[in-house]
């Protein structure tokens, strides 16, 4: 049996821990369960208006959506701190560092762009213009 | 003249590259999630192409006169119970079990097409109303959002395809486990994705 895991494994020939990567019954059941609560709140939230300040609502409903990203990975992805020798938790750590830096960074300098050009100028502008 | 003398260390040598090789897609797994970080890329600059143009309509349709939240809710629980029968075919497949694997993975790619069919229709709807891509800069920027990310379930299901005619034919052999736990992840990456555009797009749309 751990022979035939070093020929399909990960080639490090850790048996025990090339089982955990699969996952097993429980977790898939308890990453879906928590998954259909984690998705159904934000739905209900948005379609009722159960908050009345729309801010408020994107906040919970963002942070709802992060919980659920994490349970993903936990759950389905199986991401753990050994899988591959840490390498993937590395990647994937690397990734979220640009994907922090290119979401916030383009939203927050066309938000300021925005921001600078166009209420004067374009207002004005249009009024001169014959 | 050097032949003679080598033989022995080159014959050594020669096995132990052979040993190397031995454990065919040992770094498969690892290159997989590393291109799965690459696409994670991809999906976030449209994110953001979407973030800084979801609000420019050019006097066009917005999100509340277009997104019909039940409907979305519809396809999030097709892609999310695709999620849990794909997790139930990869338990099949540790039990070795062929059957129950396949049953599954065709489950999934029922639920799979189940989620492609109603985005298609909603995209033929929203064109109907006249809400194309060109309309404006925030209806380019979803299609493009939520088109690629159609476009990676197409693909997802056609390799569902292929590895349950692999399946079929070869078993459930080392290398169909392999291909099996590749398409795992991918599958649950569309559904992290898919996460960020119900939230994103689909819910936050409603709230602007």
């Amino acid at each position: 049996m751990s022979a035939a895991h070093d020929v399909h494994g990960h080639g490090h020939g850790q048996g025990h821990g090339h089982d955990e990567g699969h996952g097993s019954l429980r977790d898939y059941v308890w990453g879906f369960a928590l998954s259909v609560i984690l998705t159904a709140v934000p739905f209900w939230l948005v379609m009722s208006g159960a908050i009345a300040d729309k801010g408020t609502t994107a906040l919970v409903i963002t942070g709802f959506a992060a919980v659920q990203i994490v349970v993903h990975m936990i759950f389905f992805l199986h991401m753990n701190a050994r899988a591959e020798g840490g390498w993937n938790l590395l990647a994937l750590l690397f990734t979220v560092v640009l994907v922090v830096i290119v979401l916030s960074g383009s939203l927050w300098v066309m938000y300021h762009l925005n921001h600078n050009m166009m209420p004067q100028g374009t207002m004005q502008g249009m009024e001169q213009a014959p | 003249m050097s032949q003679s003398v080598l033989p022995p260390a080159l014959t050594g040598r020669y096995y132990d590259l052979h040993e190397h090789d031995h454990p065919e897609g040992g770094s498969t797994m690892l290159g997989f999630w590393i291109y799965l970080m690459s696409d994670c890329l991809i999906f976030a600059m449209l994110f953001a192409a979407f973030g800084v143009l979801g609000g420019n309509l050019a006097a066009g349709p917005g999100p509340k006169d277009l997104f019909d939240l039940p409907l979305v809710a519809l396809n999030t629980s097709m892609l999310l119970f695709s999620s849990i029968t794909y997790g139930f075919a990869m338990l099949a497949m540790q039990r070795g079990q062929k059957g129950q694997t396949q049953l599954w993975l065709l489950i999934t790619g029922l639920f799979g097409a189940a989620f492609l069919g109603i985005e298609l229709y909603e995209f033929s709807h929203l064109i109907h109303e006249g809400a194309t891509p060109q309309r404006s800069a925030f209806l380019s920027s979803f299609f493009t959002l939520v088109g690629t990310h159609g476009l990676h379930v197409t693909f997802g299901l056609v390799w569902l395809t292929v590895l349950m005619v692999q399946v079929g034919q070869r078993g459930l052999i080392a290398a169909n486990k392999r291909r099996l736990m590749c398409l795992s992840l991918f599958w649950h990456f569309l559904d992290v994705v898919w996460i960020g555009v119900f939230t994103f797009v689909y819910l936050m749309g409603m709230l602007r």
